[in-house]
């Protein structure tokens, strides 16, 4: 048995109606979903294992079978087939008193509308696991207390859940699945009934907690960009499958078939890619201890206007522009020291492609991207970036460079020989 | 053609047998009935008829308020005035035991059918039985089992109006929302646990309406009970019958009136939050809440804690 692994499961399967084994032994000998005559298939062959402190994320259209999938985790229904363990400790094949301990102390669940008890305070929603438990009053009621003002609940905790908003009331239901202790986490839709505004900033309390608290999270979205913001990992389910499970940049870059591919075809990618997935290597790079004359070969055998300058273990220190460096040369300074800038720019590497274009533009070079030791590690060029977006980074290598701009001397030249007046409005417009 | 099945004489055979088996058992429970009826109709009829109006009419000022009270006193007043007011509360007695007895029946029947497909499916049909045979069917085998008096009357009105007593409480709990009963089972949560915190208390509103259908049903039930000599305002009309004597039929069929609309109403405030006892209570909730927020919200003010205030939006944040 694996430590890191929270929930491990095996060849679920999941037949409603009659004559369910001898679906599953259908499905198996690969008779389609549409053919098992009376039963119906809701789950087929789901097989996965979740780590510690990961939040998997399972996606799927309506109808496809995540519900389902995420009440098979904690026996809510009982898997047809194939086994659950979560933390070593089998849900499937077990008795009703072992899965109710099971639920007790390592499995807690977020609903979709909520489902809080509605006779019931805040305060006393909150420390219902703890209630089931078989805690003390006074000890689960301090308990609920700490987890209501974690999720921005202090002050509400006599109110009834009817007296809240939604946002709110999915709140008090996340704490009293936080309440309860429990290592893993099951979300079932848990912020699909809220305004987009509401969702957000859940989704952001979400991923704020799980970074403090460390839970292990199986949340189960239809929202595909939901899905792509909070997922470490993502299992995309069609028609009781699961047909991809992978980072939301594999998903993304990599999709498993066409279903997956044109599922992730509107996914805004922008905020889903980061500034690492697109980064080409940085080659105008130069040592702090490099002298000018070094670095003004480099920029000319790159035939580029200006290059990072970083220390001798790669973190970065600024930008130079050939200009200054040309001035150096010149005057015969070996210290490139005077002409580095440090505004350079760089931004860290797990930035969203959206957060991107903004420094883009201001970066006189390629935006640099610095891992999170400041050291370069990369850069995007502004052709990147538009080739990332429009879903084929690879265009970036194969677009065509811009023309380059005929040297200024052989232009100015040309138009003065050619129409005098025409030449300071040439100027000008430069 | 001439086809006649004998299904009278098969049920007769089964009365028949029912009677000489199981004597002892409709005995004991002739005894228990006389016993409970005897009982509360002592309650009603012991002190005197102003004492008791003026106790009912209170109760109907906790339960729904002052123009309830007064329209109960009034009512009662006039049942007083018409000299059925013996009847009457022999009649109440008789309603309240035959109420009381189907909804000790009627709810846990209602609990076991919502939680199990197989009863419910069988109940069901016995149900749509019991209600749509002729109410004066009941009384024959009833008058057989328990002989003449109170007892055939209790029985008869007991399964007449435990129908719906059934019925309702199982469609409240089968109502309660899914997810809530699944939050339940996921924190892991007994079975009878789920029941007593979740279920009942969920579907409240719809037993209280099947309790209150059991008391209106029992009420009716009761002046056919009268022709087996249940006596009460049933026995009057009964008799009013026989003789035409239109005077004594309206006397005791208005008193029937008004009895209907003093048990419904009462019964119908349950949980409604009418009155002044819910009043009261509602006081005392929020009273209690509002010095728990107190003491926690001042606690939080001690700690310093970095997010307070629902007042100034501070557990409503962006939300």
């Amino acid at each position: 048995m694996n430590d890191a692994i929270a929930l491990k499961a095996e060849g679920l399967y999941k037949v409603f109606g009659r004559n369910a084994e001898a679906a599953v032994d259908k499905l198996r000998a690969g008779t389609p979903r549409d053919q098992l005559g009376g039963a119906t298939a809701a789950v087929i062959d789901a097989s996965f294992e979740v780590m510690r402190g990961e939040i998997f994320v399972v996606m799927g259209l309506s109808g496809s079978g995540k519900s389902t999938l995420i009440r098979m985790l904690n026996g809510l229904h009982p898997a047809t087939t194939g086994s659950v363990e979560i933390g070593g400790e089998p849900i499937t094949a077990t008795s009703p008193k072992r899965l109710r301990e099971v639920r007790r102390t390592k499995v807690s669940m977020v609903f979709q509308h909520f489902a809080l008890l509605p006779h019931r305070t805040v305060i006393d929603n909150v420390a219902y696991g703890l209630e089931i438990q078989g805690m003390g009053r006074e000890e689960r009621i301090a308990r609920a207390r700490k987890v209501t003002e974690i999720v921005g609940l202090a002050g509400w905790e006599e109110k009834h859940p009817g007296e809240l908003s939604g946002g709110m009331q999915q709140r008090v239901g996340l704490a009293r699945a936080l309440a309860a202790d429990t290592e893993v986490l099951l979300m079932d839709e848990a912020f699909s009934a809220l305004d987009p505004l509401i969702r957000r900033g859940m989704q952001d309390q979400l991923l704020e907690l799980q970074t403090e608290l460390g839970k292990t999270i199986i949340f189960i979205t239809h929202d595909l960009n939901e899905a792509m913001y909070i997922g470490d990992r993502i299992a995309v389910m069609r028609d009781g499958r699961i047909v991809q499970i992978g980072t939301p940049e594999e998903i993304l870059t990599d999709p498993a078939n066409d279903y997956v591919e044109q599922f992730v075809q509107d996914v805004d990618r922008a905020k889903v890619l980061t500034a690492e997935s697109v980064m080409r290597p940085a080659r105008a790079v130069v040592h702090t201890g490099a002298g000018p004359r070094a670095a003004l070969t480099l920029m000319r055998d790159e035939q580029v206007a200006g290059a990072y300058v970083v220390n001798r273990d790669r973190s970065i220190v600024g930008w130079v522009r050939d200009r200054d460096v040309f001035d150096l040369v010149r005057k015969g300074s070996t210290d490139l020291t005077p002409a580095v800038k440090p505004d350079h720019g760089a931004v860290p590497a797990d930035t969203a492609l959206a957060d991107l274009f903004i420094p883009s533009l201001e970066a006189a070079l390629p935006l640099g991207v610095v891992d999170h030791r400041d050291r370069l590690v990369g850069v995007i060029p502004r052709v990147t970036l538009l080739a990332a977006l429009g879903g084929e980074p690879e265009a970036a290598a194969t677009a065509s460079p811009r023309p380059d701009p005929l040297p200024t001397e052989m232009v100015d030249q040309l138009l003065e020989s050619a129409v005098g007046a025409g030449a300071a409005d040439a100027k000008e417009a430069r | 053609m001439d086809i006649r099945i004998p299904v009278g004489s098969w049920i007769k055979d089964f009365f028949d047998w029912l009677e000489d088996t199981f004597s002892w058992l409709f005995e004991a429970l002739r005894q228990l009935f006389i016993w409970m009826f005897d009982a509360v109709d002592w309650v009603f009829a012991t002190p005197p008829a102003l004492v008791v109006i003026a106790l009912v009419a209170a109760a109907a000022l906790l339960a729904r308020g002052w123009r309830f009270a007064l329209g109960s006193a009034i009512g009662l007043l006039f049942i007083m005035s018409v000299n059925q007011w013996d009847n009457a509360v022999d009649s109440l007695a008789l309603v309240l035991v035959a109420a009381f007895l189907a909804v000790v029946i009627s709810i846990p029947l209602g609990i076991w059918a919502a939680r199990n497909d197989t009863v419910s499916a069988v109940l069901k049909p016995v149900m749509d039985f019991l209600q749509t045979l002729p109410a004066f069917v009941y009384l024959v085998p009833a008058l057989g089992l328990f002989r003449i008096g109170v007892a055939p009357g209790i029985i008869a009105t007991l399964i007449f109006a435990m129908a719906p007593g059934v019925r309702l409480t199982e469609l409240g709990i089968r109502g309660v929302d899914k997810e809530v009963v699944e939050a339940g089972q996921a924190f892991g949560a007994h079975p009878r646990r789920i029941l007593r915190q979740i279920q009942i208390p969920l579907a409240m509103p719809s037993i209280m309406a099947g309790v209150n259908q059991i008391i209106m049903l029992s009420l009716s039930m009761v002046v056919i009970a009268g022709l087996v000599g249940a006596g009460g305002l049933g026995g009057d009309v009964a008799q009013a019958i026989s003789a035409l004597n239109v005077g004594l039929g309206f006397e005791a069929g208005l008193s029937v009136v008004v009895l209907a609309i003093l048990l419904d109403r009462f019964t119908a405030s349950f949980g409604k939050g009418l009155g002044l006892y819910s009043r009261w209570r509602r006081a005392a909730v929020a009273k209690k809440e509002a010095d728990e927020q107190a003491r926690f919200d001042a606690e939080l003010v001690e700690v310093g804690g970095p997010r307070r205030s629902p007042g100034a939006g501070g557990g409503g944040g962006s939300l």
